[in-house]
This record gives C-alpha cells, sequence and structure tokens, in this order.
C-alpha cells in the first residue's frame, strides 16, 4: 500500500507546488530574486550549490540559466593564465569578488557577511534580518557616525557598515507583486531562512513519520509487556 | 524460571558455545523481579552509543580533518550528501541522549547504592566508560571546526597548560605543531574516533562485570530465593523494549522538532582564530564542570577541583561507610542526596552563564556541598543515621 501511496502524495504535492508556481512566486522564490540582483552584487553564498536552488521550487531551466550567466575559476589556460568558465548546477554559488582581499578592498575594509548560515548564526534569524532591512532612517543632523557607516536604528549604536540596500521598486518581480520596500525585506529574510535551514520541510514530514511509526510500536510494547508481566504473581501490573 | 534446557550438543556448541551463552546471559539470566524504569537507562545509553557509531562511521566517510576543509565538509554532509543532514542530526542528537541516559544511569547507582560490594567493579569500569565518553564527547566537537569548537578547545587547552609539570608537555603532545591548527585537528580527529572504539571495549567488561554479581534493585537486598527473580527474557526484554521506545520518541522528537535547542548557533560561523566569541559556553553535558573549572578565581585551583570532582567519584564505593544499599532505607542520606542532585543541575546552569555575581555564588555554593557530600556525609553519615528496616525479601515489590 505504502508504495502507491507514497508516489500519489508526491504527485499531489508537485502540482500543488507548479500551480501555485504558476500563479504566484513564494516568498523564498521572491526572495531569491531579491539576492540575486540586489544582495549577491556584494554578499556570497560559500556552501550552496546551484542546484540547491531546487529546493525553493526553481525550475531546472532557470537555475542553469542563473548558473550560466556566473563566472567560476577553471584553472589556467595555455599560457599559464588564470581563466574562468560559466558555471555548472553542481558548482558552489560563491562570492562575487575573486578573493577575500578583494571583497574587503571593495567594503571599506569589512567583509560582507556570508549568507550560507546567517538566519541561524545572527542572533534573531531572519526575522532580525527582516528588521535590520527596515529600519535604514535619514541621520538626525546632530549625530557623527563612523566614516564608511550608515544610520541605523536596528543596532544599539545606531550604525551599521552596509549601505542602505533596498528601495521601493528595486526589483520587478516576476510574479508582479510590488516591490516595495518592507515587502522585499520579508521575502529576501525568508529566502535566507531557508538557506540556513534547507531541510526543514523534509525534517518535519520524516519526524512525523518516525514519531507515529514509534507511538504505534509503543502501544504494542506496553500491551505486550502487561501480558508478559501478569504471569509474575503479587506484581503491580 | 522456564523449564530447565537441555544443553545443546551441535558442531558449534563444542567448539565456540555462544548459542548457549547467549541464552546463559540473555534469555535465562536471573533478575531481581522488581527493577524500576530506572534500571533502563543503561540499554538506553547502549542503543545511543550503538547509534552515535553507525551515524559517526557515515559522517568520518565525508569529513575531511584540515582547518581549510572541515567546515565545509561539515556544510557539504549537512546540505549536499543524500540524507548527509538526517545522520548528523542522529550523531549530534544521540551526543546529549547518551549523556542524559548516563547521568540518569549513574544517579541511580548512587541513589540504590549500586556501587557497594560486591558492585565496585561494576562502578568503576562505569565511570571509565563516562571518561571516555567525555573525551569523545570534547574531541568530535571540535571537528566542525566552527566558532565554538575553535574557542572551546583553546580553553579546554590553556586549562590542560596550567597542569604543574605535565600540562605543557601534555598539550603540546595533543596539539603537535604550533597552536591549534591542522596537525592538532587530525590528531583530535584520530582521538575521537580511537576513544568511541575503546569504550566499546570497556562496556564489554562493564557488563561482563555486571553478569557476575547481578542487578542491584530498589530495596539494595539480594534476592535469596526463585520467587525474587524472573529470567531476563521475556520479562525485562519487554520493559526495557517499552522504555526504549520512549526513549527513541524523545530522541527523535529532539533531532526533528528542535534540532537548534541543543546546538549552539555560533558553531555555524567558521573558526576565526582572531575573533573571540562574547561568551564561550560549553555544550550542557559539560556546563556542570565548566561552572567549576570557573568557580575559584585561580586557574589551576578550577582544574583541580574540577578534575577531582571526578576522582572523588571513583573513591565512593570506599567513602560510603553504611552497610545498608538503597537509600529507600535511608531516611537523612535520601535527603542528602537529593541536594547532591539539585547542586549538580545548579552547577549546569551555573556553566551556561558568566561566572559573575548571582551564578558565581551559585556555582561556588554547588561545589562546597557536592565535596561535602561525598567527603563528609557519605563516611560519616551512618555514624547517626537511624536507617528504615529493610524487607525480607522481594516478594510483593512492585514492577
Amino acid at each position: 500500500m505504502k508504495r502507491i501511496f507514497f508516489p500519489a502524495f508526491l504527485a499531489f504535492l508537485a502540482t500543488g507546488i507548479c500551480k501555485n508556481a504558476a500563479l504566484a512566486d513564494t516568498p523564498q522564490q521572491r526572495g531569491f530574486q531579491v539576492y540575486r540582483q540586489v544582495c549577491s552584487t556584494c554578499h556570497s553564498l560559500d556552501q550552496v550549490r546551484f542546484a540547491d536552488l531546487s529546493g525553493i521550487g526553481l525550475s531546472v531551466a532557470d537555475i542553469k540559466a542563473y548558473a550560466a550567466s556566473r563566472q567560476v575559476p577553471d584553472g589556467v589556460d595555455d599560457d599559464g593564465d588564470p581563466k574562468t568558465r560559466p558555471a555548472h548546477l553542481s558548482d558552489l554559488i560563491g562570492s562575487p569578488y575573486p578573493n577575500e582581499a578583494m571583497a574587503r578592498m571593495a567594503n571599506h575594509g569589512d567583509l560582507p557577511p556570508d549568507f550560507s548560515r546567517l538566519a541561524m548564526t545572527e542572533e534573531g534569524g531572519a526575522a532580525r534580518i527582516e528588521t535590520i532591512l527596515r529600519s535604514y532612517a535619514p541621520k538626525p543632523a546632530d549625530l557623527v557616525l563612523p566614516p564608511g557607516s550608515y544610520y541605523n536604528t536596528a543596532f544599539a549604536q545606531n550604525h551599521i557598515g552596509m549601505p542602505p540596500p533596498l528601495h521601493d521598486g528595486q526589483v520587478k518581480y516576476v510574479d508582479g507583486t510590488a516591490a516595495t520596500l518592507p515587502q522585499m525585506a520579508q521575502d529576501v529574510s525568508a529566502y535566507l531562512d531557508w538557506v540556513a535551514h534547507p531541510h526543514s520541510m523534509e525534517r518535519t514530514h520524516i519526524g512525523l513519520g518516525v514519531l507515529a511509526y514509534l507511538a504505534v510500536l509503543t502501544v504494542l510494547l506496553a500491551i505486550m509487556k502487561r501480558r508478559v508481566w501478569k504471569r509474575v504473581k503479587g506484581t503491580g501490573s | 524460571m522456564n523449564e530447565p534446557n537441555t544443553p545443546p550438543t551441535g558442531w558449534l556448541e563444542t567448539r565456540l558455545p555462544i548459542v548457549s551463552a547467549f541464552r546463559r546471559e540473555y534469555v535465562d539470566f536471573a533478575m531481581p523481579r522488581n527493577l524500576s524504569y530506572l534500571w533502563n537507562f543503561g540499554a538506553f545509553a547502549t542503543i545511543a552509543l550503538g547509534l552515535l557509531i553507525v551515524s559517526g562511521i557515515f559522517l568520518a566517510l565525508n569529513y575531511t580533518p584540515s582547518p581549510t576543509e572541515a567546515f565545509s565538509s561539515i556544510e557539504t554532509i549537512d546540505r549536499h550528501v543524500a540524507s548527509g543532514w538526517l545522520v548528523r542530526a542522529i550523531h549530534m542528537g544521540g551526543v546529549s541522549m547518551l549523556f542524559v541516559a548516563l547521568y540518569v544511569h549513574m544517579a541511580r547507582s548512587l541513589y540504590y547504592g549500586s556501587y557497594k560490594a560486591p558492585r565496585e567493579l561494576l562502578w568503576l569500569t562505569g565511570l571509565g566508560l563516562f571518561i571516555l565518553v567525555m573525551i569523545a564527547a570534547f574531541a568530535g566537537y571540535i571537528l566542525p571546526w566552527g566558532q565554538m569548537s575553535y574557542w572551546g578547545a583553546t580553553v579546554v587547552i590553556n586549562a590542560l597548560n596550567a597542569v604543574p609539570l605535565i600540562g605543557p608537555s601534555l598539550a603540546s603532545w595533543l596539539l603537535g605543531g604550533e597552536g591549534l591548527g591542522s596537525v592538532a585537528l587530525h590528531r583530535i580527529y584520530v582521538l575521537h574516533f580511537v576513544t568511541a572504539f575503546s569504550i566499546i571495549g570497556v562496556i564489554v567488561l562493564h557488563v561482563a562485570a555486571l553478569h557476575v554479581t547481578g542487578s542491584n534493585n530498589p530495596t539494595g537486598i539480594e534476592p535469596k530465593t526463585a520467587e525474587d527473580v524472573v529470567p531476563f527474557h521475556p520479562y525485562y526484554t519487554t520493559k526495557d523494549g517499552l522504555g526504549l521506545c520512549l526513549f527513541l520518541m524523545v530522541y527523535a522528537a529532539l533531532i526533528f522538532f528542535a534540532p537548534d535547542l541543543l546546538t549552539l548557533a555560533n558553531n555555524y560561523a567558521m573558526a576565526n582564530p582572531l575573533v573571540t566569541p562574547g561568551d564561550i559556553t560549553p555544550e550542557w553535558y559539560f556546563a556542570p564542570f565548566y561552572a567549576i573549572l570557573r568557580a575559584v578565581p585561580s586557574k589551576l585551583g578550577g582544574l583541580l577541583l574540577s578534575a577531582g570532582s571526578l576522582a572523588v567519584l571513583f573513591a565512593v564505593p570506599w567513602l560510603d561507610r553504611s552497610p545498608i544499599r538503597s537509600a529507600r532505607y535511608r531516611p537523612v542520606l535520601r535527603w542528602a542526596l537529593l541536594g547532591l542532585f539539585l547542586a549538580f543541575i545548579a552547577l549546569g546552569v551555573a556553566g551556561m552563564h558568566k561566572p559573575t555575581g548571582f551564578w558565581l555564588g551559585v556555582s561556588r555554593l554547588g561545589v562546597i556541598y557536592y565535596y561535602l557530600y561525598f567527603l563528609v556525609l557519605l563516611p560519616f553519615l551512618p555514624r547517626v543515621e537511624i536507617p528504615r528496616s529493610l524487607p525480607a525479601t522481594l516478594r510483593g515489590e512492585g514492577a
């Protein structure tokens, strides 16, 4: 029965996802669009492969097109000069900079944090990232900030090294959602949450199955144990 | 009891009698009839260890022990290796489940006097196992090469360096080259699985010792008649099996629904020798010993107290002067022992906080009571305590 049930269940799930995709993108898919067009000019995804993006329901064709738009190092050519090639699905998405020194040089000496586990390591998780993105404001006239930093009320010291990355209408969402700043901040944090916990859906599904199995087994063993122990006279159970 | 079985006389039996040995030790083996569910925790620990070893082998297949690649190899396991995230979750959750089982198992031994004659070797091999598990857990936690791995290891190596005479040589023997780097990580990796497999060997000794003396029981009196015992199978196979199901449900709930509860998020940032994290907190199972380490303002003093808190356990069978095993029949010791458990838990909570103000006070009170219990109460209480009368048999004791 399980063999019939399981593919049917998957097919049901898949049509559900495809239908959604036809109508509207998920927050994670929109967040990926913001990442691709805005964040990825400075921030790396050192641990995530292009192929992983199928986890948020992107089509293989879309992922291939994205990978092909990015160049990755490919050894040296016949003259010994470094060369590059378009990325494959199995390549890591990686950094927009060829190395750490160049990343620092382009960002006032700071290294833009890698996104792979940011929603986990940042205290407060994805919600905190959304708050930071929404907490830029015009600097009060009397406040003096350190050079290369920007006014942001999400921090105790009221500033951050990253220039305000998002503004209304910055990207044009494929599904027609209005790209307001709060919308983009919410979407990109949903995307980063998935990036940091790529298996959370699968984890919940398997977990429910395991717990249900063990619950049934517990009941059966409890019955068996009672029956066995009845033979011992003078015990409570 | 089952009908006595006619001894098997097959080809295998006359050469290597494993079938009859198994029957003797795991089917017909006489167990006290009144063991509570607290006697399940040894089996739980064994199962948790088995799952750790099996999952560990699969992790080792994909892990690279070098500072430049360790972190990303763990990320690859978590993200790209088929079911790698599940295997790693089983391994990480398994450590906590193993420590839970061991702490309950040890607390039960202390409460029911399972360390007293003739079970001293059972207690000593058990403590040996506990220390090996602590070494394996410490070494294993360094392997992902995250911030907490690196700085946790740094704290321990600094502590090791504070040991007079042998400390610095011991630390440099572990580290190999200069500081915590490539050579050290490789050694720690080897240490991790050598310790893990040594544990299996010591478990064999521990179980062998158990099968010589038989299990203690909640009354602490030895079974005397055939009425006092039941065969291991089917009585304790069903009882252990039921307990095991519940244990596995807690284990599954932990790894599937609260995977971040027992790991520090900081460890998902790669080790950076130039950036010290704000506060270095150990995993929960080391927290009581970490609190003891930091309870006094002297590095060496903290280390001695911390090591002493383990060393004193080895002397417990001889420190306890009372002929009565079970705390059930010792009205004063019973409360003193509950106080010890509370002190240990309080130390654990204190170990997760900065050692200042209130939590430093808690740590110090906890350490004082810990030593007071073992060095004063355990040896001298029997002189003043009036025990309750012991039952004559195990008959009528609930199972």
